[in-house]
């Protein structure tokens, strides 16, 4: 299957993920879209880096041809994919029903302050 | 030096980004399990994706800009490091976001407690809000209606 079809199908299964099975819902979330502009932003930096200089170098037949600061526009919904799926996992495992399996939550937090983080 | 420059990329966004827990307090390396638990299923399903690109030869690594370290399958070092680098970038960005914008919920926020329970006793009084970002930057204000999940 060709990097383009993949990516696609990344991006769909991930978004059907946070919709129906994390039920996270973080594509309807106002934090995800203003965190997620922010990567998108460095992505393309350092995407553009490793891709311009040609340290990562793409089959022209798996890819549409459409390149944005060097790079395949696959790696857009590839990156996204990766993002999203990243990002309901980690907002999963702090869900306060999981918190209290998560020792990193501050187990044994004394202070009242601390009280509060916890996740 | 040019073997390097993969590796380069990624301690820079490492470094790029390091700030924000310290100076944001967003506390992604502090809950170190949950981030381990985090990264297991993403290098799972990309590690995997990544796997198959290679074999197909869909993408190729210039020999001059990689350590040549290569894993099972033919993967660079680098590239499993990518996503393990990548993921915490982004971990830290959201983070980040939440730090500045606490009303914007995503969805693990405690569960809005009940209004009476908004006054308990070991709670410092939320007015002076100096004094309790002093004591842990990291807290985030709850109890407020929209932390609730939308």
């Amino acid at each position: 299957m060709s990097y383009t079809a993949l990516a696609g199908l990344g991006v769909l299964a991930a978004v059907t993920a946070d919709l129906l099975v994390f039920r996270v819902r973080l594509v309807r979330r106002r934090a995800f879209w203003v965190a997620y502009a922010i990567i998108v932003a460095c992505q393309l930096v350092t995407n553009g880096v490793l891709t311009g200089f040609g340290i990562v170098r793409y089959d022209p037949a798996t890819i549409v041809g459409l390149r944005i600061a060097y790079a395949p526009v696959e790696d857009l919904l590839f990156g996204f994919a990766l993002v999203l799926w990243t990002l309901d996992w980690w907002v999963w495992w702090g869900r306060p029903s999981r918190r209290g399996q998560d020792g990193a939550g501050g187990i044994g937090a004394s202070s009242g302050s601390r009280r509060i983080h916890g996740r | 030096m040019r073997h390097l420059s993969y590796l380069g990329v990624l301690a820079g966004c490492l470094l790029g980004t390091a700030p924000l827990e310290i100076l944001l307090g967003t506390r992604v390396y502090a809950r170190w399990r949950r981030l381990l638990r985090t990264l297991v299923p993403v290098l799972a399903v990309f590690v995997g994706w990544d796997l198959y690109a290679i074999a197909r030869r869909q993408w190729t690594f210039d020999p001059r800009g990689v350590t040549g370290v290569r894993l099972p399958g033919g993967i660079p070092l680098e590239e499993v490091l990518f996503f393990v680098v990548v993921p915490i970038c982004a971990i830290l960005t959201l983070e980040a976001v939440r730090a500045r914008r606490r009303a914007w919920p995503v969805g693990d926020e405690p569960q809005p407690p009940t209004p009476t329970a908004t006054a308990a006793p070991s709670s410092p009084s939320p007015s002076p809000p100096s004094q309790a970002e002093a004591e842990a930057p990291s807290v985030r204000a709850h109890g407020k209606p929209s932390d609730g999940p939308t």
